[in-house]
């Protein structure tokens, strides 16, 4: 078998999996006054130092979360909520390929709280421009609520020039959203210098546990909350906070950081083979997304006169494991709008596959794909688009 | 897969004879939401995510096919333009013949598989038809517009079982579909309301009801509301004379014009048919041949003679049949196995 869908999760570190349980088994509440609640506590306290560490962040601007999804609900609505009721801002600038967790809040703002959604075009890599942002900006800049802008793109791998933008916005002193759940582990990160007012991070994308994530929120920023509760995690995301989690968590990003060079050399060196050695075996296949700024695991191909979906089943049946990358409702494949938004049409868009690499990829993968990439493409080809 | 219980069970035991499944469920409607609601139907996001939970438990691999544009177009466009002509479609008939076993069927067989299995209720052995185990689930008629090739790459494993035996295995399998109701009418008519579903499309086309003299007893909103056979929803106000019920004896387009007679002038002997599919064991009929023929979904078995002449089959029926509907099927038997079928144009 060959995973190369690690964008989607990827397996966990060791020593996450090893801080996670040792926590599974002890009992205390993080709020609780007693002895087991202190220790409870410790624990998460010193998950948050070493997430705030790892990312660059001070630890009181780490927010757990139950994931990426979650954080990115909760800056969107929350910032939106709290712009609008301090200014009447009621502008959200969003990128065009920015991943569900954020287009739908976004929408779901416009559809149901009146707000102005603006999507920021991209070009061919899809790249949002800076001055795609400045203009987008100055078109009304005291109605700006606020702007999102992935790190990272999750389908075609294109790294955002976060920090130019994030500057963009600063100067009109607008808050800056960034999805950053594919470029942890991936890319240097560093929350401080990066000038972005919230990011969203994912525990399972890292080597971590699934069901854990955090929004980094940046002093002054207050986000209106979406949970509430008992007050936790600075009275904007109220819930126990899961102990365990967060010090697997913590555990993955110390090791996805730590090891973050090594590993990235390895994968550009693999993503590079694996990208040969499908043109090999497919010359027509077209390589998306930036061709310079990339995450170092990630290969987006459209094999023409295909179905993604189509490929995927075939190449599932031979034991390789991809993705199309695009969004399913009710499992039926849409378009990508990710690729849609760099020019596809939507039969290329159609026509795609996301491969990922990974800690664990190694040249065994690519030669599995390498052996049944061909036969499956051509009969892929012979189903036709449908 | 649709989400049912025969699918789910038929992809088990096919699975379980060492076949290498993959289950499939179709998307036939672009916005699922705005076909079936509930539990009743076969194509609701419900219906897929059961099809999705019986294909893990069976442990096979799952995929969603979007079926969507071919369906509206063969399934449910023909529906609707066939009313419009004055014929009675049957969908599911329809649905087999263009999407299953040929959209389907054709990509499958592109991807590289052999065959399409389905959860009919109907045997297949050394590629002829035949009726059912269970006589009041047998499907063999909605199967019967297939051709000798579709059946070739066609598996009902389900033939030789009755519904009860089917349900019976899909709790000892685990699935939680086990005591899923079965789907009823027509798939992608959300209420039920044929009528209806055909108005908003067609819209109000008032024309007379007339009686065998041409008297105009009655008015209609769009004659292809109605079905051969039809007694209830005909709206007259006055009784006959002889007090006994009418019935929809003709339906003509053209003058938009609902005949309706008594119950004794719906009686024909005669049926002609086009598009014939000759698929059972025999050669095809060029002399009259001694067989059985079922001309509506669970309907009566009439005794008849049955020829091809040319393009067309023409069956004479032994004892005369009532409510017979251009655009139905007419599915020739010998015995419980099936020989062939053709659209019915006319009958007499």
């Amino acid at each position: 078998m060959a995973y190369l869908d690690h964008a989607a999760t990827t397996p966990m570190h060791p020593e996450a999996i090893k801080a996670m349980t040792a926590q599974l088994e002890l009992v205390g509440n993080a709020s609780s006054l007693h002895a087991s609640g202190r220790r409870t506590r410790r624990v998460v306290e010193e998950a948050r130092e070493t997430i705030a560490d790892a990312l660059g962040a001070r630890p009181s601007e780490v927010v757990f979360t139950s994931g990426g999804t979650e954080a990115d609900n909760l800056a969107i609505k929350g910032l939106y909520w709290a712009r609008r009721a301090a200014s009447g801002a009621d502008r959200v600038l969003v990128g065009a390929v920015e991943h569900h967790a954020v287009l739908d809040p976004a929408h779901w703002l416009h559809e149901r709280q009146g707000a102005s959604v603006e999507m920021l075009e991209v070009d061919e890599h899809g790249r949002v421009q800076p001055g795609t942002l400045r203009a987008a900006i100055e078109r009304d800049p005291g109605r700006v609520a606020l702007v999102c802008v992935m790190w990272a793109n999750n389908e075609v791998g294109t790294v955002q020039p976060v920090r130019e933008l994030a500057a963009v916005a600063a100067e009109h002193g607008i808050p800056f959203h960034s999805d950053a759940v594919q470029a942890v582990g991936q890319l240097p990160v560093s929350f401080a210098e990066s000038g972005v007012a919230s990011m969203a991070v994912s525990g399972h994308k890292v080597g971590g546990p699934m069901g854990v994530g955090a929004l980094l929120l940046a002093r002054g920023v207050d986000p209106v909350p979406v949970i509430h509760g008992g007050g936790q995690e600075r009275d904007v995301r109220s819930g126990t906070l899961d102990a365990p989690a967060a010090a697997g968590f913590a555990a993955a990003l110390r090791v996805a950081v730590g090891d973050r060079e090594e590993n990235t050399a390895r994968l550009r060196a693999l993503r590079e083979e694996l990208v040969a050695r499908v043109r090999a075996a497919v010359p027509d296949v077209v390589l998306n997304g930036h061709p310079d700024d990339h995450l170092p695991g990630i290969a987006h191909f459209t094999f023409p006169g295909c179905e993604g979906d189509a490929l995927l089943m075939l190449l599932d049946a031979k034991g390789v494991e991809c993705s199309t990358g695009s969004a399913c409702s009710a499992g039926v494949a849409q378009p990508s709008h990710v690729l849609l938004a760099m020019g596809a049409d939507a039969t290329r868009a159609r026509g795609s596959l996301r491969f990922s690499l990974g800690h664990t990829s190694t040249r065994d993968d690519l030669d599995r794909l390498a052996e049944v990439i061909a036969p499956a493409v051509d009969r892929a080809r012979r189903a036709g688009l449908t | 897969m649709s989400g049912g219980v025969d699918s789910a069970v038929a992809a088990a035991r096919a699975a379980e004879a060492g076949h290498d499944v993959t289950g499939v469920h179709l998307a036939l409607s672009a916005n699922p939401q705005s076909y079936r609601t509930g539990a009743r139907g076969c194509c609701t996001l419900e219906d897929s995510r059961d099809a999705r939970r019986a294909a893990d438990v069976i442990g096979i691999p799952f995929y969603v096919w979007d079926m969507a544009e071919r369906f509206h177009r063969d399934v449910v466009e023909d529906f609707v333009s066939e009313y419009a002509a004055g014929r009675t479609p049957n969908p599911c008939l329809r649905c087999n013949e263009k999407i299953k076993f040929e959209a389907v069927l054709d990509r499958a067989l592109a991807l590289g598989f052999d065959a399409v299995v389905t959860g009919h209720h109907a045997r297949l052995s050394d590629g002829v038809l035949r009726r059912s185990a269970d006589a009041g689930k047998d499907q063999s008629y909605v199967l019967g517009v297939l051709t000798r090739e579709q059946l070739a790459h066609a598996m009902f494993p389900l033939g030789d079982s009755t519904k009860a035996q089917v349900r019976e295995e899909a709790a000892a399998r685990g699935l939680a579909v086990a005591a899923k109701p079965d789907s009823h009418d027509v798939c992608f008519i959300a209420d039920g309301d044929t009528r209806g579903f055909l108005a908003e499309r067609l819209g109000a086309e008032p024309g007379p009801i007339v009686d065998e003299s041409g008297a105009v007893v009655g008015s209609h909103a769009g004659s292809y509301g109605f079905t051969i056979g039809q007694r209830k929803g005909l709206h007259i106000d006055r009784p006959t004379a002889d007090g006994r019920p009418r019935y929809v004896l003709s339906i003509e387009p053209v003058s938009n014009t609902v005949t309706v007679g008594p119950r004794s002038s719906l009686a024909v002997r005669s049926i002609v048919a086009e598009r014939p599919v000759w698929n059972g064991p025999l050669p095809a009929p060029h002399a009259p041949v001694a067989c059985d023929v079922q001309l509506r979904a669970h309907g009566e078995v009439y005794p008849c003679r049955a020829q091809l002449s040319g393009d067309l089959l023409n069956i004479e029926l032994d004892t005369p049949a009532t409510g017979v509907a251009a655009g139905q099927a007419a599915v020739l038997y010998h015995s419980d196995t099936v020989l062939g079928s053709a659209t019915i144009t006319s009958s007499t």
